[in-house]
């Protein structure tokens, strides 16, 4: 609205202009005017204020975007040249097709296995960055249901224009029904359970706290107090980081023995991996060693 | 209609830059500006039909959802081809190197630049660098799009990505070679009574394009050779796989390339504050607001670079500190608007080509800054980033602000530099194709973005076609709109009309020599004794003054120095 206004304000302006001071005579001149300091300063300082008012508003909607509410959907969603993997929680998987249910908050984490894509659904207005070598996370809550397109709208090499697919948007119950169609879909839980001990990280990661890695128990979304005396929380990215570059932070109390594991784990296994260790959310925190910073910890 | 009694018709001068020497020599050799922004004109020219070319074959490929015309592959070289040509190659040097060229020593009453040699010689870089880049075009091709995003660029494409960054990092020296030129002129060499305040404010606006050339080139120049590096030899700069960051990247660019904006679209702005008192035949209003908004637009320039990565995952409150500074630097802007508009009040306002160019400029570049507002805005932004919306906006400002600033100023000082006047109606009519040709090729695509077509998509779902076919249909008129004036112009500068000294008149020392100026631009120095666009106390210009002129007495604008 602001900007069709001024866009008619100086358009009507200029035209106003353009015919009341045309040209008459060949040798005229315009006036002797050459500024007015009470307008320089008015349309300096109005514009300035609209502009700010206008900030202020999508700055608002953009926090509140990247604020994740809590109690949301969590589908992982990969990219990869040229296609989308996404995955809801019980393990069912879908290629380039997303069924959501309505009036539920859906936050997608997202990973790239290659290059940077972006995660675009015009019909939501929403979009993220899919960057390799982190997580972001989008969230949205869909209000109608229907089918609607989603893109990927960050250039991303040949196929670029055909990595899309749908949105399907469902009633609660028909998603349950849908979400229970697949069988054999393996739960991102037991995956990565099955990973943990497959890759050896059980053998330093006992759960009572005396191995010679941290009790994973209760770390994710807790704080861990590091080596340095910093205190990280421990998300999504800060798992994945440990897992591929585990010599990035350090845990107080422990040695840097952990191998890394860039190249050997697939950005899905990295996933399973996480769930399982959300999944250790809420076992018991043994009390010797878990590296996690006590709430007191921090105001040293 | 005059009163006057008739001026005798003008006469050629016998001696001029163009015939001082001749043969191929005397222009590859030459240290003269004029004749070296004749070489840039010759060599931008090129490239713009190289990369209009480019253009022409994305918008027919886009007439249909399927896009028949090229391969993905093809489709995606053309638009990073067309990119990097109209940008590093057209948009970057079309105005400073040839009308800045031609016309800082001459406006500020020098004899040449202050480093004639380093003059050439950021031509001939200019060259080496544009034809590298040509030959990675025809050789393999490029296709990261002209951003060069990591680590699509340097790990994953299969096109000449490696020739093509040492192309433009090669360009990159000229760039700051004739900001550096700029600089040390303008400060050094102005004429006597040449004070700061008086100096055109196309020169002010190459002051402050060129302070942005020289500080903020570098940047690019580094981290093309970072990306270089990394396609070349492996090394984990971007690469997350090698523990690299491949936003770190995007930082790197964009300091540089948001910038590179007002590269393109500052000395337009300069030239349009030379067409509106022109044709206004009126002083410019709040001449110090709009030479402050210059160097206000190229200081706040270079803090609003992650605009382009609201959503990349960068630091909420980062982004939301870019978005407020984003929209600071809207306010410079603004304020010359406003100071143009008021300047037509109380004018005399004729309507020759230029005038018309700047007209058309005001009209585009008012939506092309506005649109920039709504990606500014975090909010909106979310939604249209990364869509049409954005190509319809920039295209907005580079095209609509920055071509429509190049060919008015063309137009306007084409008498100057080859004392022949261009077809007027001709040129009238060419005016108007390219305003409704370019507006109909480029306001569909806001429409595209709204309705979330994503950008670079070498097809597309067919709910979008109608506005594409528009949007193609545009593009063929804007390519009849800008075939004329190369015509018309070539022929004039043979066959035109006998300029003289000053046709319109206006009011800049470039006005009191001769059409085409001598190779030492006046006979003898010019002593200043007027203010920028006064033409009340110009009786030199043979104007009706209603009262008479002012109290000032002027003096003879040739010095006797």
């Amino acid at each position: 609205m602001t900007t069709l206004f001024f866009a008619v304000l100086v358009t009507l302006l200029v035209i106003f202009a353009g015919f009341k001071y045309r040209r008459r005579n060949e040798k005229e001149v315009g006036d002797a005017v050459s500024g007015n300091m009470a307008l320089e300063i008015g349309w300096t300082v109005i514009p300035l204020i609209i502009a700010i008012v206008i900030f202020a508003w999508g700055a608002v909607l953009y926090v509140n975007y990247r604020i994740t509410p809590k109690d949301t959907l969590d589908i992982y969603v990969i990219g990869k040249q040229w296609m989308w993997k996404l995955q809801q929680p019980n393990g069912r998987k879908e290629i380039n097709e997303l069924h959501l249910p309505v009036n539920q908050d859906v936050k997608l984490i997202l990973g790239s296995e290659d290059v940077i894509h972006n995660f675009y659904v015009p019909a939501f207005r929403v979009k993220m960055d899919v960057v390799p070598g982190r997580y972001n996370t989008m969230w949205f809550r869909p209000t109608k249901t229907g089918k609607y397109h989603f893109f990927c709208s960050q250039y991303c090499g040949t196929n670029h224009a055909v990595m899309g697919g749908w949105v399907t948007v469902m009633d609660p119950a028909e998603y349950a029904t849908w979400l229970s169609g697949e069988a054999g879909a393996v739960n991102p839980v037991s995956a990565g359970e099955k990973l943990f001990s497959q890759l050896a990280c059980v053998t330093c990661h006992l759960a009572n706290g005396t191995g010679r890695a941290p009790s994973l128990n209760g770390v994710y979304g807790g704080k861990v107090l590091l080596a340095d005396g910093s205190i990280v929380v421990a998300d999504e990215a800060y798992i994945r980081e440990s897992i591929l570059q585990p010599k990035a932070k350090i845990v107080a109390g422990y040695q840097p023995v952990m191998p890394t594991f860039q190249g050997l784990v697939t950005e899905e296994q990295i996933l399973n991996l996480t769930a399982y260790i959300k999944s250790l959310q809420s076992q018991p925190v043994p009390a010797k060693g878990a590296g996690i910073a006590l709430p007191t910890a921090g105001k040293k | 209609m005059s009163t006057h009694e008739t001026v005798p018709e003008p006469k050629f001068p016998e001696k001029h830059y163009l015939n001082a020497e001749y043969g191929i020599r005397s222009w590859l050799l030459t240290t003269d500006h004029k004749r070296i922004a004749m070489l840039y004109l010759a060599a931008v020219t090129f490239f713009f039909f190289i990369g209009g070319f480019f253009a022409m074959m994305i918008r027919l490929h886009l007439m249909t959802p399927n896009g028949y015309l090229l391969t993905p592959d093809q489709y995606n070289r053309m638009f990073t081809m067309h990119g990097v040509t109209m940008v590093f190659f057209f948009l970057i040097p079309s105005i400073p190197a040839i009308l800045g060229n031609f016309l800082i020593p001459i406006m500020v009453g020098a004899k040449d630049l202050a480093f004639p040699k380093i003059n050439l010689l950021s031509w001939y870089i200019y060259i080496i660098g544009g034809l590298f880049t040509m030959w990675s075009m025809i050789n393999g091709g490029l296709d990261t799009g002209w951003t060069f995003y990591t680590p699509l660029s340097t790990v994953y494409s299969n096109s000449a990505v490696a020739p093509a960054v040492i192309g433009v990092f090669i360009t990159g020296f000229s760039s700051i070679l004739t900001g550096l030129n700029f600089l040390v002129t303008v400060h050094t060499m102005r004429a006597p009574g040449m004070t700061w305040f008086r100096l055109p404010l196309f020169v002010w606006a190459h002051y402050a394009t060129s302070l942005v050339m020289v500080l903020g080139t570098p940047v690019i120049a580094i981290t093309l050779a970072l990306a270089g590096m990394e396609r070349l030899f492996g090394l984990g700069f971007f690469n997350p796989a090698m523990g690299g960051d491949p936003i770190l990247f995007q930082h790197l660019f964009w300091f540089y390339s948001h910038p590179a904006v007002y590269i393109m679209i500052l000395p337009a702005m300069g030239v349009i504050s030379e067409l509106i008192p022109t044709f206004a035949r009126k002083q410019l209003f709040g001449y110090h607001f709009v030479a402050a908004a210059s160097l206000a637009i190229a200081v706040i320039g270079f803090l609003v670079w992650t605009h382009h990565m609201f959503l990349t995952g960068q630091s909420t409150y980062a982004a939301v500190a870019f978005s407020f500074l984003t929209f600071v630097v809207a306010i410079p802007s603004a304020i010359k608007v406003f100071n143009w508009t008021a300047t037509l009040f109380g004018g005399s306002i004729s309507f020759d080509t230029p005038m018309l160019y700047a007209f058309g400029f005001l009209g585009l570049f008012l939506i092309g800054g506005l649109t920039g507002l709504f990606l500014g805005c975090l909010g909106i932004d979310m939604n249209i980033h990364d869509t049409y919306f954005v190509v319809a906006h920039f295209h907005y400002i580079m095209v609509g602000g920055a071509v429509m600033g190049y060919l008015g100023g063309l137009h306007f000082w084409w008498p100057k530099i080859t004392g022949r006047m261009y077809p007027e109606w001709l040129a009238r009519i060419a005016a108007f194709t390219l305003f409704i040709g370019f507006n109909f090729t480029f306001f569909p695509q806001f429409l595209l973005g709204v309705m979330g077509m994503p950008r670079r998509y070498h097809m597309y779902p067919p709910e979008f076609q109608i506005y594409n076919v528009m949007s193609t249909a545009g593009a063929s008129i804007l390519a009849v709109g800008y075939l004329l004036p190369m015509i018309y112009l070539t022929w004039a500068a043979f066959y035109g009309k006998v300029a003289g000294e000053n046709p319109w008149p206006a009011t800049g020392l470039e006005w009191k020599t001769q059409s085409p100026p001598l190779t030492e631009n006046f006979e003898v120095t010019p002593v200043v004794t007027w203010e920028a666009y006064d033409f009340r106390n110009r009786p030199d210009l043979g104007l009706d003054v209603p009262g008479g002129s002012g109290p000032r007495i002027v003096a003879p604008a040739h010095g006797d120095d």
